[in-house]
């Protein structure tokens, strides 16, 4: 019998007080209510725990980095421990062959148990050559543990989009998790990396209620994913308002207005760092005076400059903005019509000429 | 000259036709409405892209941005609401009614005066021929660059509004799809505004093309909006 997640805690030495104050807070961060923190306690004190194997395909590590840092410090030590990581080789002592028998022994004993974390993506090209380990594809070592889990969690832009390594021209191949298994529920975490509270708010809520969250269209949990940097923006009143920094050193920047004109990707990314920052709640990007990137957005890196507000269009081949683009038709068009127009003031001019010589001649 | 459809019309209507009732209340109506819409859209759209220089004083005096997409959303609405209407109109008016919702794509004849219509333009031929509706040229480009970009312009801007009214909303609901299916929401935002140019360009060329047969192909094509009856003046 795997111990639960409440005896992990007393073994280590967390006060039951300590525990509590975890349950409240992983409730309220996930928007559930102060109700829902009688019931996470329960299942933390009664519920076996959830093996996890987190794999790690083309990525930078990024995803890990954030989450052994979430500011809680229970959710660090806790969520680690309760979700029994059977598999991480970043984090992991065992190496080499050792590593390897506990996927094996992992997916033998928890058949259709345990839940799979992938942070990174495969690549394709190649018979997946660009992404080896242990001697063989990380594609097939993804197929072959993803095939017995209960759910697939992909962590950050990189195995929910992409991310860097599937930018345009995408050499590789690298395809996100959900482009190349099928049949299980996949709940995409994307961020470059995600906040860490939401890395382990989504587990807690897992593990606490035997079910994954509510996903939206694309694959994410709505709580977290739900709404945009923008409508969350402590600088929204600034927006507005009217009033923008226009350059990175002039009176509205040091004022703190809105980023918008510095190409403030914050209305077009659905993220939650305007509500729960980073850092244990010190900071966040737009509060740090630069503009979201908008990271967890689909294919963020093919998406134009991140300091432009009206980016390039790159869908149909060309690199132009809409704008650039609009204004040149416009202005031909314009052009077209005026000269147009003279031919046609001109003919008309001739035609009559012609006209009155006819009537002289007759 | 007449074109076969449009000669019967006239015939109907006794041989000396001088003038023909096209265009119903509701139609120049909306044309109308259509148009102011249009015009708040584009400059309101181009000020959400590219806002105005930063408004001084606090931010609670100020809702600049807040008025300026209020009178978007709001124009929208009488957009979509009209387009809507339109729609229905097609169903209910005149055959007139329905010319920008339906090409004739199968009738050989209709291509030819297309032709006819682009070699007009294009000074190849000295004669204008005369139309009761739009001229089959002016259908293609009014089919293409009105209704079909106007329901797209309609999908991709409650889809962006949907994201200020949140997810479930009903905007959500019937219009959120859009922003993944076109590949995120900057995307989208990009392409509204492409959309929005385009649309522009298109009424540059609306109006041209309406004064210029005014003048040149001696029927009434401005007035015709306004009082519905299109005149021949020989």
């Amino acid at each position: 019998m795997t111990e639960t997640f409440y005896d992990v805690l007393r073994r280590q030495g967390i006060s039951r007080r300590s525990f509590l104050k975890f349950c409240s807070l992983t409730a309220t961060s996930l928007g559930l209510g102060s109700a829902a923190a009688p019931r996470i306690a329960q299942a933390m004190e009664t519920k076996p725990r959830t093996p996890v194997l987190w794999l790690h395909g083309l990525e930078c590590t990024c995803c890990t980095e954030s989450f052994i840092r979430s500011a809680h410090p229970l959710t660090k030590d806790v969520v680690l421990s309760m979700l029994s990581l059977d598999y991480d080789d970043t984090l992991m002592a065992a190496a080499g062959h050792q590593a390897e028998e506990i996927l094996e022994e992992v997916k033998r004993k928890y058949k259709g148990q345990y839940i799979v974390a992938v942070e990174g993506n495969p690549p394709l090209n190649e018979d997946g050559m660009f992404c080896i380990q242990g001697g063989r594809p990380f594609i097939e070592k993804l197929r072959e543990t993803c095939a017995d889990a209960k759910a697939i969690i992909s962590w950050g832009a990189c195995a929910s989009y992409g991310c860097v390594q599937a930018a345009k021209p995408n050499p590789t191949r690298a395809t996100p998790v959900h482009k190349v298994i099928s049949g299980k529920p996949i709940i995409n975490v994307p961020g470059c990396p995600p906040i860490p509270e939401v890395m382990t708010g989504v587990v807690t809520y897992m593990l606490t209620f035997d079910r994954i969250p509510e996903l939206d269209r694309q694959g994410r949990p709505k709580m977290f994913y739900g709404q945009r940097i923008h409508d969350k923006c402590y600088r929204r009143g600034h927006f507005d308002a009217g009033q923008f920094a226009e350059a990175w050193d002039d009176e509205g920047s040091r004022k703190g207005y809105c980023l918008y004109k510095m190409g403030c990707k914050g209305p077009t990314t659905y993220n939650a760092c305007s509500s729960m920052r980073w850092n244990g709640g010190v900071s966040w990007p737009v509060q740090s005076g630069h503009g979201c990137i908008g990271c967890s957005e689909d294919g963020f890196w093919d998406k134009g400059s991140f300091y432009d507000r009206v980016t390039d269009i790159k869908a149909f081949g060309v690199e132009s903005n809409a704008d650039t683009i609009g204004k040149a038709a416009a202005g031909t068009v314009g052009a077209a019509i005026a000269a147009h127009a003279a031919v046609t003031a001109l003919a008309r001019a001739r035609q009559k000429a012609g006209e009155t010589e006819e009537q002289k001649g007759e | 000259m007449l074109s076969q459809q449009d000669m019967l019309e006239a015939e109907r209507h006794g041989r000396q036709v001088r003038s023909i009732y096209v265009y119903e209340a509701p139609v120049r109506l909306w044309h109308w409405i259509n148009a102011l819409c249009m015009v708040v859209l584009a400059v309101t759209g181009y000020f959400i892209g590219k806002p105005l220089p930063t408004v001084p004083g606090d931010s609670t005096e100020n809702f600049v941005m807040g008025y300026i997409r209020f009178a978007h959303f709001a124009a929208a609405y009488i957009f979509a609401i009209g387009l809507l209407g339109r729609i229905y109109w097609a169903l209910v008016g005149n055959h007139h009614a329905r010319q920008i919702f339906m090409l004739p794509i199968t009738n050989k004849h209709w291509w030819s005066e297309v032709f006819f219509e682009l070699r007009w333009y294009l000074f190849l031929e000295k004669t204008p021929k005369k139309y009761v509706g739009h001229n089959p040229m002016a259908q293609l480009m009014m089919f293409f660059f009105f209704t079909v970009l106007a329901v797209g312009m309609v999908l991709t801007g409650f889809a962006l509004y949907s994201e200020g009214t949140g997810l479930g909303s009903w905007a959500d609901t019937l219009f959120g799809w859009v922003i993944p299916a076109l590949g995120g929401s900057l995307q989208v935002h990009n392409l509204h505004r492409l959309g929005m140019w385009i649309m522009m360009t298109f009424a540059v060329i609306h109006i041209y093309a309406a004064i210029r047969e005014d003048i040149m192909s001696r029927q009434s094509l401005i007035s015709t909006m306004i009082s519905g009856w299109r005149m021949f003046k020989d």
